[in-house]
């Protein structure tokens, strides 16, 4: 998996990996009661920050801690930079009480990237589990961006209840605007809604696309995730070119601490994103 | 009418695999019907003597709960079966359906291809194997939205 | 007494009574010696600052669970194995601050932590030590980034090797070819011999820097019978290992027995108190603490020790991975033996038999890997009892 060369973390650039660079919250977005957007600059103007699709920084809350969290904007309008992130913990609680004009520290990107760069001419099918959609959209706007590659574009999204759909207008946009065939299903409706009702891997079934011509990515819970390659395998889309992201502890992101060791891969270096034949033999199994 | 359906069921994976002369006569037992959004094709607790597959649209199934009114547990599409409750006894409806959007669908005399599976075992064995299919899928995927992935401890 | 100067490669021999010599050499060239010996028990590595301080007539009973220190009958410097302690204490301290931060009126300011520390001379490392210090190089130094603590300390440390005169009882550097003669990264290696009323070290200078302290020492010229002793010392602690392990194989055989019942079977034994991590020379793991005052105003990111035992090591969201006993001892031995060769091209283990002696409940690695291949030998190989 190839590195970005102008990765800010590298110690070429003479920053120490360990070390966070200041970033200006911009603007901050609320996406539903528990999912906030971040749009950050580096405050350090000589800093060109660039990402590919599927890497994350580490994200510094002063005095908190730092949390691993994917890069969710557009690959293609840097300088703007943006992280969708959940409250789950201390640090991502703490993030979400910051405002605008506040100050967090970034290292990074790290990890390797979604395949959206090396196969024209595919169909690509994007599987969305909760707040693995935010991931997984730089890779969209890759997509999108370079729309005539690519015959068809099949997005399958999952989340709790139709409150929880995140980036609502611009899945809608993009399903109007670029041929981009996207299906969004709840675990629980509402009265309100007229869409699909049931986990997002009963999408996978019944969506239209050749099995044989398919690069699948997919992104969300671990436990959908596995049932989301299931279906895919028993649609006959081929272990590598099934690409899942995963997700483990992190502590330092460069590779040192141990903690985000997957198997005989780091999630930091290797992954996050891993082709899933090279994950197969590990990925079913508990606990490791 | 029949010659227009018996290639739609004969092609069909559900259907994949039958006997000739069970595929004619599935045949005879369809009929081709359309629904406009919000209908209700069957009501929870009535006698299920039927089965659709769905041509096109959108079907939910659902539960009535009192203080919150019709829930849909999970909606089916394009190609999908639904209904298992008319070939299991007390032979009664364990859920409601509902169109959501205008759907078309092949309904199935339920109660014709019942006697006749008691009749002929051979047969009553591929349709019971597809149906036990059917609902082992939805049962994974009703486990699964049960796990509540999305949800605050994940 | 031999006054030329020395070259890489040339070997002399030393006195034992004229060991102070090389400290003073060390200390002149602005070393600080760290080295073997005695406290609380027993043999540990710090700061020695004459042979007076080495543990002189001990040596070291060890076996699964057991260390004691036992005297002996001569006065050998080095006649022991090694001890809970592991050079890995100061190339990749236990705690290190990374950095402070001040909170600012526009945000806050980063002051990463100077690299302050001597410049050290290893005393009496062994040749498993050699490979575990080149193990650790592989994953500091040699990956995709650099760890600067450890490039800081590594850079400058003057390594003596000492090629060991008595195998441990947990030792198994034979199997997993890491000596125990010391064969490379060394800048001396000294051999101890004492025969016929005679005490003194055949020396080897491995570098130019070596061959540079060396020849500051008083010493005669090596003749064939020294070199011959000092190959008979090291030949004769190559038959003596305490432990044996069938490398052959391992990778696989681990990877394609993650359901072993054995692990189970472990897993009623092990403590997960950690031990065997911080005791073993190549384990590396760190968490990363992030610390404010009272204030709130001055914070600091600090880098400590960790083990994959803990139940945090793998939490995400609101659960840890290995929650189980079993999950998390097999995650340690997967590693070790099996990951670690797809990670960093070698074994993660040198057979130091640190992690068996310093066991609690004497968990040995050795005997775990027997069972697993499913060979007689342990007291209990298969694990899971059948019920009728």
């Amino acid at each position: 998996m190839a590195l970005p060369s102008n990765s800010a973390a590298t110690s070429s650039s003479g920053l120490d990996p360990m070390v966070p660079q200041p970033f200006r919250i911009e603007r901050v977005k609320t996406e539903t009661d528990d999912t906030f957007t971040l749009e950050l600059a580096p405050m350090n103007h000589d800093e060109r920050f660039s990402f590919l699709p599927g890497q994350f920084n580490m994200l510094y809350v002063f005095g908190v801690g730092e949390v691993p969290i994917s890069i969710s904007s557009d690959p293609g309008t840097l300088p703007v930079l943006r992280h969708t992130t959940r409250m789950v913990g201390a640090v991502t609680k703490a993030m979400g009480r910051l405002k605008r004009g506040d100050v967090i520290g970034i290292r990074g990107p790290f990890g390797g990237n979604w395949p959206v760069d090396e196969a024209p001419g595919r169909d690509f099918v994007i599987i969305a589990g909760g707040i693995g959609l935010a991931p997984l959209r730089p890779a969209l706007y890759r997509l999108m961006a370079q729309r005539e590659n690519y015959r068809k574009i099949v997005l399958l999204y999952g989340t709790r209840t139709p409150d929880d759909i995140l980036f609502r207008t611009e899945l809608e946009r993009w399903r109007g605007k670029f041929d981009l065939d996207i299906q969004v299903t709840v675990d629980r409706g509402t009265s309100a809604w007229r869409g699909n009702v049931g986990v997002v891997t009963t999408l996978i079934g019944r969506s239209p696309f050749d099995p044989r011509n398919t690069i699948a990515l997919a992104c969300g819970p671990e436990v959908m995730m596995r049932f989301a390659v299931a279906e895919l395998q028993r649609r006959g889309v081929s272990s590598d070119r099934i690409y899942v992201s995963m997700e483990r502890n992190m502590k330092c992101a460069v590779g040192f601490c141990g903690h985000c060791q997957y198997g005989p891969t780091f999630i930091c270096k290797d992954g996050p994103v891993f082709r899933f034949d090279r994950i197969e033999p590990i990925f079913n199994k508990a606990e490791i | 009418m029949i010659e227009t359906l018996e290639p739609i069921i004969r092609e069909h994976p559900f259907f994949k695999g039958m006997d000739d002369r069970y595929i004619k006569f599935i045949v005879g037992c369809a009929k081709n019907k359309r629904y406009d959004a919000g209908d209700v094709i069957a009501r929870e607790g009535e006698p299920a003597d039927k089965f659709y597959l769905i041509r096109e649209g959108m079907i939910a199934l659902e539960l009535m709960i009192p203080n919150r009114g019709f829930t849909t547990l999970e909606t089916l599409s394009d190609g999908e079966i639904v209904g298992w409750s008319w070939l299991l006894p007390p032979y009664q409806w364990r859920f409601g359906v509902r169109t959501v959007r205008p759907t078309r669908v092949l309904a199935f005399d339920g109660k014709c291809v019942r006697s006749k599976c008691e009749e002929d075992h051979d047969l009553g064995y591929e349709v019971l194997r597809r149906f036990a299919c059917v609902t082992a899928e939805r049962l994974q995927a009703a486990r699964l939205q049960l796990l509540d992935l999305y949800g605050a401890s994940v | 007494m031999s006054a030329a100067r020395l070259q890489a490669g040339e070997t002399a021999v030393v006195e034992a009574a004229h060991l102070d010599h090389l400290f003073q050499a060390l200390t002149k060239k602005g070393y600080a010696v760290v080295g073997p010996t005695v406290r609380e028990g027993a043999i540990v590595y710090d700061r020695v600052n004459s042979a007076a301080e080495l543990p002189a007539g001990w040596t070291d009973e060890q076996n699964g669970g057991t260390y004691r220190l036992k005297r002996r009958g001569d006065n050998a410097l080095f006649g022991y194995a090694v001890g809970p302690h592991s050079w890995k204490k100061f190339l990749h301290p236990p705690e290190q601050k990374l950095w402070q931060a001040e909170r600012g009126a526009d945000g806050f300011t980063i002051f990463q932590e100077k690299q302050v520390h001597p410049k050290y001379a290893f005393l009496g490392v062994r040749s498993c030590e050699l490979h575990a210090i080149a193990i650790q190089d592989k994953v500091f130094l040699q990956g995709q980034f650099v760890d600067s603590v450890y490039q800081s300390r590594r850079e400058d440390v003057f390594l003596i090797a000492i090629n060991c005169g008595q195998a441990g009882g947990t030792c198994f550097c034979v199997s997993m070819k890491t000596g125990p003669k010391a064969s490379a990264g060394y800048d001396l290696a000294m051999t101890e011999i004492l025969q016929d009323g005679r005490h003194h070290f055949v020396v080897e200078a491995g570098t130019e820097r070596g061959a540079e302290i060396l020849s500051e020492l008083p010493r005669e010229a090596a003749a064939q019978a020294d070199v011959q002793a000092a190959e008979n010392v090291v030949a004769d602690t190559a038959r003596h290992m305490g432990r044996t392990l069938d490398t052959a194989g391992i990778k696989e055989l681990l990877y394609n027995n993650y359901e072993h019942p054995r692990w189970d079977e472990v897993a009623t034994r092990c403590l997960t108190c950690a031990n065997c991590t911080m005791v073993c020379p190549t384990c590396f793991c760190t968490t990363v603490e992030d610390v404010t005052d009272l204030s709130g105003d001055h914070a600091e990111r600090w880098r400590k020790w960790d083990s994959c035992f803990t139940m945090d090591f793998s939490y995400i969201h609101g659960g840890s991975v290995r929650s189980s006993t079993k999950s998390r001892y097999r995650q340690w031995l997967t590693h070790k033996l099996a990951t670690w060769i797809d990670q960093f091209g070698s074994s993660g283990c040198v057979g130091c038999g640190r992690c068996i002696t310093w066991c609690p409940v004497a968990i040995d690695i050795t005997e775990e890997v027997r069972a697993i291949r499913g060979e007689p030998g342990g007291a209990n190989n298969s694990g899971r009892k059948e019920h009728d």
